[in-house]
């Protein structure tokens, strides 16, 4: 089912440097249920590549099945969009990707999307360094079956159905780090003034950003007793060193105390501020990254933010060697060899 | 003992113990048979490890230029002790029995109906070279080296063949050929006369070239302008990507900038690797995966989304035996039924039947633009025979002015221009193929999400059964705009009266052609259709239609060409008799006969079959 939006836009609104306002980067009506943070983080999309001026055209959508992978039908309507098979988004990314390595390609997915049956193409997209922005909708459930737990739910928390959860939980931004992920946040659909910083820093990074939102679902993993309620995060989120993201076009207008900021410059020239806590220094070990989000398991906090970032890695089309113009460009002068090549092949079997 | 005297027309087999470098030096005698102007096709049978146990190498010999397995062995090299006994046993009476005799054969081995040729290989191996490697290896040279004197072909053709083999490295050619003569010599002096099987140089080759399938798909890929390619190692396909991976990086650097134009992603799976190649055809790039029976059993969910949302992608099947892991070091053709309707729901798939290398080549280079062109998965379904061994085949050529078919793809210009709506699913020209966009084309229009859900002719989802119905019909209009541009069937009438029919398809064709021919001499003329594709066209209806019984000829269990053809062209119960072979081993053009006349002798209790069996009889 399909439903219209209305048309109407105050007239006034807010344009960016292409001229477009917000308007140019919605999609359809959500068919979610209401408040479900899904369309939290949809929302945190549309306002991001708004705000970064990304002509909406220019972007690929891909995304799996679940509840979030419905999400794609509801942002950027001028995007083109691939809903595919459970778990394989990634695959259909890496070969989206692959023909035309000009576009931005975002994918999402959710809990059971990525960390049970699409365990594998996440593990191996994030290993071969895919330039996209992939994002995790993480619930805790399957809300498009009706709330079974789901492999990152955590242990021993209730759902609304009242069992506790009984195996381990899958926490997916310590997978990205440890399979060579170049960038890996954590947010919360709820805290939007974080989240859209950590898309627009994902977006400029090139190669793989991997991004975990916990995003409470509202019908079957809201109870109190669920560690992806709104009210369990919103008690427990404990924030890396908070950053600032100033994209390459943007003038840097805040005020910064040099001593406590480090400044990290992504691969298109935008640059991520980030303010370093006494305690801490995540961002670009491996091993503290892993040790930071461990550290706040135990203290049974939910660490968000940027988690780690090497903006220096190669993304798949570096590391194969891929020419730049993209193949589905190519035509038959740059890639058949012709006719006397193949009868000097002929000749060589002789 | 009568022992055999052929020139020109017999069957060598070695048996070698896998790893040992035998390969390559069987490889140089088919080879050199092949330089020597004489039709020769090799086949090789092994095992499904990498190291120590039996292979087999079997060399047909035959100036008519029957290229399928014949059956049975007139001359085993014998060189495997594991089978030696086996060996022994099924060489044909008044064959020869080739042996390293640095060992003395245990005394059971005492047919007296065979030649026995002993030549002290290790021995003469170990007296000549010391590096123990090296010795491995030239004690295949040395065997070679006494069957070209054996079997009467000099030593030259041979010594050129090494030479041309190691150009690059003519340091390596010198052992080889004293090898070569080491074991020349020893035959010449030990066993004078002692075969009468022999090779004669000839023109029967022509201008044949010698190559396997995987290969030609390969190169088609490459000359039909494939750029992603998603892949997962699997027995028989592998050499698939691998040769495309090996031209590619000799003709498709950028001469500029010296990058690549081509992606190949060797992906964790199965389900990656055809996801891949669908992502990549979806965003306008030609795209492929090539693959087994496991791996279309793993690549059927995916298919399905791909033909239901309309994605031009190419799949080439190299079938092996199964069902499961199956012998995967054995030919069969039995993935037929699953790829003609891989994936649940009601799904109908575009399959070609290339049945020699030449034709994987020009069929997957068609495929490309078929796939484009329908906007769906084309299967190009060959096998572990045609795929992996090398087969005599027309030489392959090009069409300079051939142009990519890329189908209906529409650039800004044309969204520009458009007077109405454009909808991805709506059926503009009444052909079952709608036009479809880019990613990034267009700033405003054009865009749309494209899903394995029920869509309406604008790409909108939608639970209405009305547009599902509708969506799901045009889809047999596409079916039949496919039907028409699908390779034709081939036809050789034999016999006005159509009277017997057969009908066979990809490797099978070689030993269905000898058995035609073989049953045409004993009076019994067989038409026959090769059929070259599905959907099947009217002809392919008519030819089992005009003939009182039709051989259905195919190397599975279940007749699945016979299923496909019952299901799809509403035969009548009974006309269709299976004649199969599903043993692992490429058919042959015995079995072929001896299954046709059993049928017509016993299993047919019709008038024709009776009249059919008098004639076969007299």
């Amino acid at each position: 089912m399909s439903y219209k939006k209305p048309g109407f836009r105050h007239p006034e609104a807010q344009k960016n440097r292409l001229g477009y306002t917000r308007k140019a980067y919605e999609g359809g009506i959500s068919t979610l249920c209401a408040g479900c943070g899904h369309d939290s983080i949809g929302s945190a999309i549309i306002q991001s590549f708004f705000e970064m001026s990304i002509e909406p055209h220019r972007v690929v959508k891909l995304s799996g099945i679940g509840c979030s992978s419905k999400t794609p039908a509801y942002f950027l309507g001028k995007s083109h969009g691939f809903n595919s098979v459970h778990g394989r988004m990634p695959s259909v990314a890496t070969g989206a990707n692959m023909a035309n390595s000009e576009l931005i390609y975002l994918g999402v997915s959710g809990d059971g999307d990525t960390a049970s049956i699409g365990m594998g193409q996440f593990a191996h997209v994030v290993r071969r360094n895919l330039n996209m922005i992939y994002i995790v909708m993480n619930n805790g459930c399957y809300g498009l079956t009706k709330g079974q737990d789901s492999a990152t739910a955590d242990k021993g928390s209730k759902s609304k159905k009242g069992a506790p959860v009984s195996l381990e939980s899958i926490d997916l931004c310590e997978l990205a780090v440890q399979l060579g992920a170049g960038f890996v946040a954590r947010g919360f659909s709820g805290d939007k003034k974080q989240l859209i910083p950590i898309i627009k820093a994902a977006i400029a990074h090139k190669g793989l950003a991997f991004v975990d939102v916990v995003s409470p679902c509202v019908t079957f993993n809201n109870a109190p007793t669920s560690t992806k309620s709104y009210s369990y995060v919103r008690d427990h989120m404990e924030a890396t060193g908070t950053f600032d993201f100033i994209p390459l076009m943007q003038e840097i207008t805040t005020d910064y105390d040099h001593g406590t900021t480090v400044p990290v410059t992504l691969h298109d020239g935008s640059i991520v501020k980030l303010k370093k806590r006494e305690d801490k220094e995540v961002i670009s070990s491996r091993k503290l990254a892993i040790s930071a989000m461990e550290q706040a398991k135990e203290e049974d906090s939910i660490l968000t933010g940027i988690l780690y970032l090497d903006p220096e890695s190669e993304d798949t089309h570096e590391i194969l060697g891929t020419t730049q113009t993209p193949l589905n460009t190519l035509g038959e002068r740059e890639l058949c060899p012709g006719n006397k090549v193949l009868q000097e092949f002929n000749r060589s079997l002789r | 003992m009568k022992r055999i005297e052929q020139t020109n027309d017999f069957v060598v087999r070695f048996a070698n113990v896998n790893g040992s470098g035998s390969a390559s030096a069987n490889n140089l005698f088919a080879k050199v048979v092949y330089r020597l102007g004489v039709p020769v096709s090799p086949k090789n049978i092994f095992p499904s490890n990498i190291q120590g146990l039996p292979t087999w190498y079997e060399v047909r010999i035959s100036e008519n230029g029957y290229l399928g397995r014949r059956g049975g062995v007139d001359f085993v090299v014998a060189v495997n002790g594991q089978t030696l006994k086996q060996d022994y046993e099924m060489l044909v009476p008044g064959g020869y029995f080739f042996y390293d005799s640095t060992r003395d054969l245990p005394e059971d081995f005492n047919r007296d109906d065979i030649t026995i040729i002993g030549i002290p290989l290790t021995e003469l191996c170990n007296e000549e070279f010391s590096n123990p490697r090296l010795r491995q290896l030239l004690k295949n040279i040395i065997y070679i080296g006494a069957l070209a004197y054996l079997f009467d072909i000099g030593i030259e053709p041979v010594t050129d063949s090494i030479t041309k083999q190691f150009a690059k490295k003519p340091k390596l050619a010198e052992p080889n050929v004293k090898a070569l003569e080491i074991g020349f010599e020893y035959a010449k002096e030990h066993h004078t006369d002692a075969c009468g099987l022999s090779i004669r140089p000839s023109d029967a080759v022509g201008d044949r070239i010698m190559i396997d399938g995987n290969s030609g798909a390969a190169l088609g890929a490459l000359y039909s302008g494939a750029t992603v390619a998603g892949w997962y190692p699997i027995t028989p396909s592998t050499s698939v990507v691998e040769a495309f991976e090996k031209y590619a990086a000799k003709y498709r650097i950028d001469p500029k900038t010296n990058k690549k134009n081509y992606a190949i992603i060797q992906a964790e799976d199965e389900l990656a690797a055809i996801g891949i190649a669908i992502g990549g055809g979806w965003n306008g790039a030609r795209s492929f995966t090539a693959t087994s029976g496991p791996g279309v059993s793993l690549m059927n969910e995916f298919l399905g989304l791909a033909y239901f949302a309309e994605i031009p992608v190419v799949l080439i099947d190299v079938q092996r035996s199964g069902p499961s892991t199956g012998m995967p070091t054995r030919t069969q053709q039995s993935d037929l039924l699953s790829c003609a309707y891989l994936s649940h729901g009601d799904t109908r798939n575009v399959l070609l039947l290339p049945s020699d290398p030449y034709e994987c080549f020009e069929m997957t280079a068609d495929a490309f633009d078929l796939a484009d062109r329908l906007q769906t998965p084309i299967i190009v379904v060959s096998d572990l025979d045609i795929g992996m061994n090398d087969h005599l085949c027309q030489p392959f050529s090009w069409d300079d002015n051939r142009s990519y078919d890329r189908g209906k793809v529409m650039t800004a210009e044309d969204l520009e221009n458009l007077s109405t709506n454009w909808g991805r699913y709506l059926d503009v020209d009444k052909d079952g193929v709608c036009y479809r966009t880019l990613p990034g084309t267009h700033p405003t229009k054009g865009a749309y999400v494209t899903r394995g859900t029920s869509h309406n002719e604008f790409a909108a989802y939608t639970e209405e059964s009305a547009a599902y119905e509708r969506g799901m019909r045009r889809l047999l209009t596409k079916w039949e705009t496919a039907r028409s541009l699908v390779p034709e069937p081939v036809f050789n009438i034999r016999d006005e009266a159509k009277k017997i029919g057969a009908l066979y398809f990809g490797s099978s064709t070689y030993a269905a052609e000898e058995a035609f021919d073989q049953l045409a001499e004993n009076d019994m003329q067989v038409n026959s259709m090769r059929i070259r594709a599905f959907p099947f066209q009217q002809e392919v209806f008519d030819f089992i239609d005009e003939h009182q019984i039709v051989f259905a000829i195919e190397q599975n269990r279940d007749s699945q060409m016979k299923i496909l053809l019952s299901g799809e062209c509403q035969v009548a119960p009974g006309k269709l008799i299976p004649v199969t072979n599903f043993n692992g081993l490429p058919i042959t053009a015995r079995i072929i006969i001896n299954q046709i006349h059993t049928a017509l002798l016993t299993g047919h209790n019709s008038q024709f079959a009776l009249n059919s069996m008098e004639k076969v009889n007299t």
